[in-house]
């Protein structure tokens, strides 16, 4: 595209007018428009060979170009195929149906918004943690609305599959527990008390919650991007057509898996963290085998286990309530997916710190 | 002649948020028992959403709907399992349950809602299978199948439990011209051999030809044509001439 002015006010425009050439071409006309001594000028379509849709959203746009250099421009002798492809680029769309005005919205206003949609949240969630309880406990006598085995095969997938790393990782937080317990207890000749340090720290707090975090990085996670893709493929609304109850029939079979494996494999976790523990005691610091586990065993207490049990128990349940929480409220496409996997896991996570704050102040204040 | 109506809707209006402008607006419409009824109409103008307002999956901002005779909006949870269980729904993608197999899929509402003997309902599964043509499958996981057996396996499903209403949603979206013809014609002897009532939204010209009922068509969310589709293509009108004939030859 070449741009030429005349003496008289006319930038004539001739050549291809398309998405190769436009920006060369305007970056021609705004140099002309800052440069030329005429208050008014005129744009020569007549020379333009070949136009296409980016060609003719720009000229439209020319006359508003002069106006930013303070100049008027308008189109003239434009040939019939290019003054059609002009004018249907300037026809404005008419709003599709249920196309939002776009009405802009104030800060006070979006503040407001977004507090409603954040209370809305926190309700929706209540709703669903009840209701969801109340259907895992309700199909406990009933097993209407629950397939047969479901729930074994996710007790299968939660609790025998998700052993090995349960167990690899609480045998390197008993180590590590040990080595850290160790460098400081060392300093005051208290090497004994390592023993007694793990057995508590392990059965209080570092097995059952190690183990849960694991968990809902795991399962937790699979069952948000479970139910999120079953929304997405509208097997959710299938399932609702079939007079059938997607809490029921995808959920609580879920939340009866985790509530059964999860203090199972905190039970494990503790063992294997308390192994984990003694192997490093016993190789870093100079006390027997047997005596170390000897003063485990005695600072064992069975209210700890217990305890710990209690803990693991209600994070089954958050794990299970947030995962088909995010699960459900995904939005559309793999992105939407990905979305509810990532918050379930950090949702997950900070609820079940949360409830073991709230744990320990009920049993050790 | 017709039968008593099965689906009633009077001046229904649906949004998605509170501000945002209706999806559907006004719209009135009577399917009667028997029919075959196909609602047409451009991409967005508001086909699948009149269908899932009817069968309860949307709310309506405004307006009275029927189903089978009940208000479907402002009934319990039991009161709409023990009407939804008189229908069926065949989503626009088979909406399959991708962990169960084709068989379990098809049986499931079966197993969930009566108490018929497994046997029985693995007998009833395998026949309802053959009658979509997909005898053997039974044993496939819904990815390991292609688009058209998908929605033939979602049509046995949705026909599981003999529903007196089939509503389809777009049944032949995204298939060769073949599969889609035989899925017609399995709505076709629904309709006909069995005098099931089916609500068909499409925008294929061709099934709506095939199809040969009730044609209601939607456009920026009211109903625009409610007539037969031999007097849609009568009709002196230009948005009717463009629907029919899209290409202007």
């Amino acid at each position: 595209m070449d741009v030429q002015p005349d003496a008289g006010g006319r930038l004539r425009i001739t050549g291809a007018c398309t998405v190769e050439s436009v920006a060369a071409g305007s970056r021609r006309v705004r140099l002309l428009l800052r440069d030329s001594p005429h208050a008014e000028l005129t744009a020569d379509l007549s020379g333009i060979t070949r136009l296409d849709t980016v060609g003719a959203v720009w000229l439209r746009r020319l006359p508003s170009l002069a106006s930013e250099a303070g100049r008027g421009l308008h189109l003239a002798a434009a040939p019939a195929a290019v003054q059609a492809l002009i004018d249907s680029v300037d026809r404005e769309s008419p709003p599709g149906p249920g196309a939002d005005p776009g009405r802009e919205t104030g800060l006070l206003e979006r503040l407001g918004e977004r507090a409603l949609g954040a209370f809305q949240g926190i309700l929706d969630f209540l709703y669903l943690a009840s209701d969801l309880t109340w259907a895992a406990a309700a199909a406990l006598p009933r097993r209407r609305g629950v397939r047969r085995g479901d729930s074994v095969r996710q007790a299968a997938v939660v609790g025998a599959d998700g052993l090995p790393i349960v167990a690899v990782i609480l045998f390197l937080v008993g180590g590590v527990s040990t080595l850290q317990a160790a460098a400081q207890l060392r300093r005051f000749g208290a090497n004994v008390l390592v023993a007694d340090l793990l057995a508590i720290g392990i059965t209080r707090e570092l097995g059952p919650l190690m183990t849960a975090i694991v968990i809902a990085g795991r399962s937790g996670s699979a069952f948000a991007a479970e139910i999120a893709s079953m929304k997405f493929n509208e097997e959710i609304d299938a399932l609702r057509t079939m007079a059938l109850d997607p809490l029921r029939l995808v959920a609580v079979p879920k939340m009866w898996a985790m509530l059964l494996t999860l203090p199972l494999l905190t039970i494990a976790a503790d063992f294997v963290g308390l192994l984990g523990g003694t192997v490093t005691g016993v190789l870093s610091l100079d006390i027997s085998p047997a005596a170390f586990a000897g003063r485990v065993q005695s600072a064992l207490l069975l209210k700890d286990v217990l305890t710990g049990l209690v803990k693991s128990f209600s994070f089954a349940w958050i794990i299970t309530v947030v995962s088909v929480y995010r699960g459900l409220q995904a939005g559309g496409g793999a992105a939407g997916v990905g979305a509810a996997t990532t918050s379930s896991v950090v949702s997950s996570i900070f609820a079940i710190i949360v409830l073991d704050l709230t744990w320990g102040l009920v049993f050790y204040l | 002649m017709h039968g008593e109506p099965v689906v009633e809707v009077r001046g229904l209006s649906v949004s998605y948020g509170e501000q945002a402008p209706p999806v559907l607006d006004g719209v009135d419409l009577t399917v009667h028992r028997g029919d075959m009824t196909c609602i047409v109409g451009g991409s967005g103008c508001g086909k699948s959403t009149l269908l899932k307002a009817v069968i309860g999956l949307v709310s309506p901002r405004a307006g009275d709907l029927g189903l089978l005779g009940e208000p479907i909006h402002e009934l319990t949870e039991t009161e709409r399992d023990a009407l939804l269980k008189r229908v069926g729904v065949m989503f626009q993608y088979g909406a399959m349950l991708g962990s169960l197999t084709v068989a379990e899929n098809v049986g499931l509402p079966l197993q969930m809602h009566t108490d018929l003997e497994p046997a029985l309902i693995d007998d009833v599964v395998d026949t309802r299978l053959g009658l979509v043509g997909l005898a053997g499958s039974g044993g496939k996981l819904p990815s390991e199948l292609s688009g058209g057996m998908r929605k033939r396996a979602a049509l046995a499903r949705a026909m599981a439990l003999e529903p007196e209403i089939l509503f389809c949603d777009e049944p032949g979206a995204g298939l060769d011209p073949v599969t889609a013809a035989g899925i017609d014609r399995l709505l076709l002897s629904l309709n006909r051999g069995q005098g099931t009532t089916v609500v068909v939204v499409t925008h294929e010209l061709l099934s709506i030809g095939r199809l040969d009922g009730q044609l209601v068509m939607l456009d920026g969310g009211r109903v625009v044509f409610d007539g037969t589709v031999r007097a849609a293509r009568q009709e002196d009108r230009e948005d009717l001439r463009r629907f029919f004939n899209p290409s202007g030859a």
